[in-house]
């Protein structure tokens, strides 16, 4: 139990040791951590980010995706409007030809029956004229009574 | 330890054989610088080359990937010092986590030492023509003065260094008594500097002999408790007392290591620990 060179050798050798380290350990090992450290923080940037984007991006479609169906929803509204104004068209033109059709189906009845009745009433004069002539016996100028007939068939 | 119970030696003779250097020649006085104590400078050396080794390796293979096993513990334990540097310093200094992690690591080896079987290293050397050895190099108080001494000369190079000749004498000097009053002040100087100075200079003394008298202890209790089958030798397998003798040493071995290993480890950390913060202190103004 005494003090003796050992103490200056250990003095020595600490000294050296802790230099050893200074120089050659503690550097090296620090900078690999703080580079990790580094690394793991911009990673995690990198991560947040990509998670941003993602969320613009999944905004962006929505928006997209919104703006579409509202489309694809006016074009089928049009459709429909034009389809029904087409189908209205459609009805009132049909019901303004037969309307036509009628009107002029009428026009051609009533020619007709005017006809009819012309013809019918000239027939009755002239049957008329033809049974008073045998009842008189005698001709009757039919020209001569032109102007009586037509009275005639104009009463009946 | 000795073959047959003829040859055992007596307690005294085992504890005092245990106990002396394996020195190149034997000591005169208390003081004496033409000795060295060879088998503390060769556990001291191998111990720095493992640590530095181990820790040069890390060093040297240190990546900012992923680490494996080896770098994450070198790095978690780089980490850790580090962490009580700054928890204990707030200035910047490129020497203090390095000292603090050399002599963290270098002090827990040292005591670490203890736990090889007190006799099996002293007992090969024995085989070797050597006839002492001591294993634990934190119970020579040359190892231990060694680190608080250089410690010490450290806190006196910054103190100097940070606060100039004048600011670090001037700390000594000023407190802890202190005032505006000139002549009250002068009157307060020597009182200052008794109280002072001695408490400053014992600082070494204390840090040294702490980590000492720990250990050293330690492993004096390995020694009393070999002491229980020592004079019985071989010839202690031959009767149940002696098996008795056998167990309870084993069993009170391992919760002695146990005991020891948290010494280890707590005398490390505290001698690194005072170590920050002396060097802080003469770092920092007050």
């Amino acid at each position: 139990m005494n003090i003796n060179l050992t103490l200056i050798i250990q003095m020595i050798v600490f000294v050296l040791l802790v230099g050893f380290v200074m120089r050659w350990v503690w550097p090296n090992i620090l900078r690999a951590v703080d580079e990790r450290t580094r690394k793991i923080a911009l990673g995690l940037a990198a991560a947040e980010k990509g998670q941003q984007d993602l969320a613009q991006a999944e905004q962006r479609s929505d928006a997209v995706l919104r703006e579409a169906r509202e489309r694809a929803h006016q074009i089928v509204e049009q459709a429909q409007r034009r389809a029904n104004e087409m189908i209205e068209h459609a009805r009132s033109s049909a019901s303004a030809e037969g309307q036509r059709l009628l009107t002029a189906a009428q026009q051609q009845i009533e020619l007709e029956a005017a006809q009819a009745r012309d013809s019918l009433r000239k027939d009755v004069a002239q049957l008329a004229i033809d049974t008073a002539s045998k009842l008189l016996e005698r001709e009757i100028d039919a020209r001569a009574h032109a102007d009586l007939i037509d009275k005639l068939a104009a009463r009946i | 330890m000795v073959p047959s119970a003829a040859e055992a030696p007596s307690p005294t003779e085992y504890i005092v054989h245990h106990i002396t250097y394996l020195t190149n020649e034997a000591p005169r006085g208390v003081v004496d610088f033409s000795v060295v104590n060879y088998d503390s400078v060769f556990f001291s050396i191998l111990l720095a080359v493992a640590f530095g080794g181990f820790f040069y390796v890390a060093a040297r293979r240190a990546t900012a990937g992923v680490p494996g096993r080896f770098q994450g513990f070198v790095e978690w334990v780089v980490e850790w010092v580090d962490s009580q540097v700054k928890d204990a310093f707030s200035g910047k200094s490129r020497l203090i986590a390095p000292l603090a992690l050399t002599i963290f690591c270098w002090v827990l080896l040292f005591n670490l030492m203890d736990l090889i079987p007190i006799d099996l290293l002293p007992d090969a050397a024995r085989g070797t023509g050597l006839g002492h050895l001591r294993d634990v190099p934190s119970t020579d108080l040359n190892v231990v003065f060694g680190l608080s001494l250089t410690v010490f000369a450290l806190v006196l190079y910054y103190g100097v260094k940070m606060k100039g000749l004048g600011g670090f004498v001037g700390e000594f000097a000023l407190n802890p008594f202190k005032s505006r009053n000139v002549v009250l002040q002068a009157l307060y100087v020597p009182v200052n500097l008794i109280m002072e100075v001695p408490s400053f200079l014992a600082r070494p003394v204390s840090l040294a002999l702490r980590l000492y008298g720990n250990i050293y202890a330690g492993e004096m209790v390995f020694a009393l408790l070999a002491l229980l089958t020592l004079s019985r030798g071989f010839a202690a397998l031959a009767s149940p007392t002696g098996w008795l003798f056998i167990v309870v040493q084993a069993a009170l071995g391992v919760i002695w290591s146990l005991f020891d290993a948290f010494i280890a480890l707590l005398q490390a950390f505290i001698f690194m620990i005072l170590t920050i913060i002396y060097l802080s202190q003469a770092c920092e103004h007050h």
